[in-house]
């Protein structure tokens, strides 16, 4: 397989809530295995950025490109579904909320894509969900509801269901901020080891610590634009710009 | 009170009650059916869809549900509708309950989190494998009760029938009273029969509603 240096590819994103202009001409390429944080205070536009990756907000206007194809191409209503199902089965996302379903346990959360859409055999799923949760130390509560687990188990299991897709990106859109503060570690680890493995990452975090822990590179968004960019060393002790200094400080006291 | 008389038409009065309950059994099948549809409509994406729905719902709720059987029983022949009383009973009441249904339903699908959906979405689900698997499993659970509620209305709203003059409950008791002179007698005994089916559903929604439940 020939090495693309643009692996995912932003192209002048820009979206509007009618006259609020949330992202404002963003372009961005991360390449295959890199991880990629991104930070800044609420309705920076971040979050929309994420979610514009798998058009789960379409942009208004720009391109998302995936692996030499593009996501949000102009197709009519069943081709551009059809299109985007396909697209969206390639790209893992953790929410902040975990969205795990409540009337499934956590095998069927982690089997029900794969058998439906990959056409997995009932004994081939349940080897693929030991796999996955046992990778993100939740094997033991294979045969429990959502209900019956902690935030951070819950978030886990999430991660092990996007997994479960065999995806080529994986997007954590604030994946630890409704965590009470010690659960956040557990998923993290997680995290982590996703990164040790080199999976592609685009991760929506609050956390610098963990931000500078893991990521190649950090974006510090404000208003709809990426600020500043770099290194996560560069980024967090030497930013050159005024607006991340400020957020920097305010967050680092905020934390204290 | 003339307990003796009670006694002595209470035979009649039962197999009336089986009239009101096939009603209400087809009654429900149809409101259930029609609720669906209109619920479908109401949440498509397509506009001129959801304003059929919201046209369906304001119509049959915004309207004595007598009066939309007097249309469609003794109105229904001017513009080519024949049906007997109890077919006219039964769409007629059908149709209308479908409207509060629609309403039930629909609450029911969108109280689920959005959250659902984009997590269905996200691992490559369509819309509508999203919705048979994730929303509507979690959007049923939460429809039995309201649904039940529907239910009771609905096995009430069957005594209007007897306006155009099917046998069942209510209109028995009109027929005894009119040959016994006792009103007391005759509407408290197709009052308890009343209570005992509705008591009997209501135990049966409440036993589907902790079965279904999560845990």
């Amino acid at each position: 397989m020939t090495e693309q240096t643009d692996f995912v590819e932003i192209r002048h994103a820009q979206k509007s809530f009618g006259a609020l202009e949330v992202l404002k001409d963003i372009s961005l390429s991360v390449t295959r295995g890199q991880i990629v944080g991104i930070i800044g205070s609420s309705g920076s536009g971040k979050s929309t950025l994420l979610r514009a990756i798998n058009d789960l907000d379409p942009l208004t206007g720009g391109e998302i490109w995936l692996d030499g194809v593009q996501v949000n191409k102009s197709l009519p209503h069943r081709q551009y579904e059809k299109h985007i199902n396909e697209m969206r089965q390639q790209v893992g996302m953790v929410f902040q909320h975990f969205n795990l379903f409540p009337h499934m346990t956590a095998r069927e959360n982690v089997t029900m894509a794969p058998k439906m859409l990959k056409g997995l055999s009932q004994a081939a799923a349940d080897k693929l969900a030991e796999e996955q949760l046992d990778k993100v130390g939740m094997l033991e509560r294979i045969d429990y509801y959502p209900s019956q687990l902690s935030g951070g188990q819950k978030q886990r299991v999430a991660i092990a269901r996007a997994l479960a897709m065999k995806p080529k990106l994986m997007l954590f859109d604030e994946a630890t901020s409704a965590l009470d503060p010690e659960l956040v570690e557990e998923v993290n680890l997680v995290m982590k080891r996703l990164a040790e493995e080199h999976m592609t990452m685009i991760i929506v975090t609050h956390e610098m610590d963990f931000a500078a822990s893991v990521c190649d590179r950090v974006l510090f968004m404000d208003k709809g634009v990426v600020v500043e960019e770099g290194p996560p060393a560069t980024m967090f002790k030497h930013p050159t710009k005024e607006r991340t200094r400020e957020f920097l400080r305010k967050h680092i006291e905020g934390a204290k | 009170m003339d307990f003796e008389l009670m006694l002595k038409v209470y035979p009649f009065f039962l197999e009336a009650a089986w009239t009101t309950i096939l009603l209400s059994v087809l009654t429900a099948i149809l409101g259930l059916t029609c609720g669906t549809l209109g619920a479908a409509a109401r949440l498509s994406r397509f506009a001129a869809l959801r304003f059929l729905g919201a046209a369906y719902v304001s119509l049959f709720r915004g309207t004595p549900a007598l009066i939309q059987l007097f249309i469609l029983y003794f109105g229904g022949p001017q513009i080519g509708i024949q049906l007997d009383a109890f077919e006219a009973g039964v769409i007629g009441l059908g149709i209308n309950a479908g409207a509060y249904m629609t309403e039930t339903i629909r609450g029911g699908v969108i109280s689920i989190d959005r959250g659902q959906r984009e997590a269905a979405r996200t691992l490559g689900l369509s819309s509508w494998q999203a919705t048979y698997k994730i929303i509507l499993p979690q959007a049923a659970r939460l429809m039995v009760r309201p649904l039940g509620v529907n239910l009771n209305m609905l096995i009430k709203a069957t005594a209007l029938v007897a306006a155009i003059s099917v046998i069942e409950l209510t209109y028995t008791a009109q027929r005894y009273i009119g040959s016994t002179y006792k009103p007391f007698e005759m509407f408290l005994l197709a009052g308890v029969l009343y209570m005992i089916i509705i008591y009997v559903v209501g135990r049966g929604v409440a036993w589907l509603d902790r079965k279904v439940q999560i845990n």
